[in-house]
């Protein structure tokens, strides 16, 4: 066994997986990762299944120290500046780490979360079949709420797999594809607002979710419904015409309309818009989110075939440094304005 | 009784989820035909459906879209929503204390003189009716009841409170509930329950079922606070009667 110590850790940074599905009929919020292509890159790096529970680093900078064994981790996701002691590590590839060696993270560049992925997971007892924190039922393991400064995780010493690499994905400017409805009949012509509107994500965002700004889209009927199931994803429309759209940690019931879902292939790619870049939604086919839900898990399923030992492979580390540090910075200020609450807006 | 069997709307959530919407308003017999559908879907399991939440008006359908296509799913579930209702032979009655008023319910009074009743009479009208558990949704164990004395209808505050305590009863508009963890409310908060609708290390962790029913009954602040000690051992406190 070792030891993974969180020497140093800002907000909204908590161990998630898959989440915990079965029980929203009595009201359990799913949790999970955010961003699961990022989850499963890391873990496959990792050596681990798709799922397993990792480190999800909101948009802050972290350190953690290895103590007792060697650790194997790796960091996918938002890019940011990676190093152990004095090396820099790469984005999307593995490295481990010796007892009393030190892994600093700076803070996100491109993108808000990255998952730091362990070999062999981080050690806890499941509720409901995840370790997924979600800190208001108190349910998470090791510990029910985001992680703190002092936490040691326990993990399983590092194997003599080698260190593995995987050529990160160009952050596609595509449109975020959404399914209309169940609600959008309440909305009339404001659909076409909707859709034609620019939108930034507003930095009053949190895991239960991401406010947008945008056009003022108008209800038809008024903006009170009666409160039916809710999904990841889903755009709820208040009283302000200021679209929510629903993240893992959400209510799984919500008494505003829904004018649109946002399709499983884009959310975790809609999740890593930073506060304030604009971007736009498209609508598809329940047929085409299908088809894009197809090829997203065969792209989750090819993570393990794609990687590269990095010891049989040339690897540039400067050059792919450079390429991380070109990305369009997120500055720092932008970051720290990121976690607050949206409560408010979320109530029976 | 025709007006039972038209068919529900299909509302796609996204591309892993349905909405089956029976009625657009919190509608008693829209609720029996959501729950009615869900314990068919639990007899009859579809291959490709992970989980159902219902609703008020509405049965959620979670499905696998890898496993299963929409255009397949839907017309299953219009035939299933199609058949003749049968009411839940299974649904359990549950009697469950309320401290009213007071540390345990702060809007009490307020709530009484806006009706123009006496704090008394408020709770008389809302220990009376047997309640069903229509949904629990929003967090773990919130219990969403209809029944609700229509006198007692009332729009929810204009603005909503960020915390409230756990085991709240509260009313907004025609909806009563039970709401298990603090969290965020713009309900009026009448009174609070010892009784844990979700405890994780308990067995059940969920107390209530969508389709149980309920009375409520007062109690005094110190029966509040010693069933509340018991509660907290992992007692059920909430009695199950043979209904």
């Amino acid at each position: 066994m070792s030891r993974f110590v969180v020497t140093n850790v800002g907000p909204a940074t908590s161990v998630q997986d898959a989440g915990r599905f079965g029980a929203q009929r009595y009201g359990l919020t799913p949790s999970g990762a955010i961003d699961r292509l990022a989850l499963a890159t890391a873990n496959a790096l990792a050596g681990n299944p798709p799922f397993t529970a990792a480190i999800e680093l909101g948009p802050f900078g972290a350190t953690f120290t290895a103590q007792d064994g060697p650790i194997r981790i790796a960091v996918a996701g938002a890019s940011r500046s990676i190093k152990i002691d004095d090396r820099v590590l790469p984005l999307n590839q593995s490295a481990t780490l010796m007892p009393g060696e030190r892994l600093t993270l700076g803070a996100a560049r491109e993108g808000v979360f990255s998952y730091l992925a362990i070999e062999g997971g981080i050690q806890g007892e499941a509720a409901f079949g995840s370790l997924s924190v979600n800190a208001r039922a108190g349910l998470g393991a090791p510990v029910p709420r985001p992680l703190q400064s002092g936490d040691h995780l326990h993990v399983r010493a590092a194997t003599e797999r080698s260190e593995h690499a995987l050529p990160p994905l160009a952050p596609s400017p595509d449109p975020i594809r959404v399914v209309l409805g169940p609600q959008d009949d309440e909305f009339g012509d404001a659909v076409k607002a909707f859709l034609d509107g620019t939108w930034t994500i507003s930095p009053t965002s949190d895991r239960m979710g991401y406010r947008l700004q945008g056009p003022v889209i108008r209800h038809q009927h008024g903006h009170n419904i009666v409160s039916d199931g809710t999904v990841n994803g889903s755009i709820q429309v208040p009283g302000n015409g200021q679209p929510i759209v629903l993240m893992p940690d959400r209510g799984t019931s919500g008494g505003y309309p829904k004018i649109a879902t946002v399709i499983g292939a884009d959310f975790g790619r809609f999740a890593q818009i930073p506060p304030g870049r604009p971007f736009r939604f498209q609508a598809v086919s329940v047929a085409e989110a299908r088809r894009a839900a197809i090829a997203f898990a065969a792209l989750l399923r090819d993570l393990p075939a794609r990687m590269v030992d990095v010891a049989h492979f040339e690897f540039n580390v400067v050059a792919l440094q450079n390429a991380n540090v070109a990305g369009s910075a997120v500055n720092a200020v932008d970051a720290r304005t990121w976690q607050s609450e949206t409560q408010q807006d979320q109530q029976p | 009784m025709a007006a039972e069997f038209l068919p529900p709307r299909i509302l796609p959530s996204g591309d892993a989820a349905i909405t089956v919407e029976f009625s657009r308003r919190i509608d008693d017999d829209a609720n029996r035909r959501v729950l009615a559908l869900d314990r068919l879907i639990a007899a009859e399991p579809i291959a490709g459906i992970t989980e159902t939440v219902p609703t008020y008006r509405s049965l959620l359908v979670h499905y696998d879209p890898l496993q299963i296509d929409f255009d397949s799913l839907v017309p299953r579930l219009i035939a299933l929503a199609a058949r003749p209702m049968t009411d839940a032979s299974a649904s359990r009655h549950w009697r469950i204390p309320v401290a009213y008023g007071g540390e345990h319910g702060i809007d009490l009074y307020d709530v009484a003189r806006t009706l123009s009743l006496t704090p008394d009479a408020l709770i008389a009208r809302h220990t009376a009716p047997v309640y069903r558990v229509a949904m629990i949704g929003f967090t773990p164990g919130w219990s969403y009841l209809s029944g609700l004395d229509a006198t007692l209808e009332l729009s929810r505050r204009q603005e909503p409170r960020l915390h409230t305590p756990p085991g709240t009863i509260s009313i907004g508009g025609v909806q009563t509930g039970i709401q298990c963890i603090a969290g965020p409310s713009g309900w009026h908060l009448l009174g609070q329950t010892p009784v844990r609708t979700y405890q994780l290390h308990r067995d059940p962790v969920f107390l209530l079922e969508p389709g149980d029913t309920l009375n409520l009954y007062a109690i005094d602040a110190k029966t509040f606070a010693e069933m509340d000690r018991a509660a907290e051992r992992g007692d059920i406190i909430a009695e199950l009667a043979a209904s």
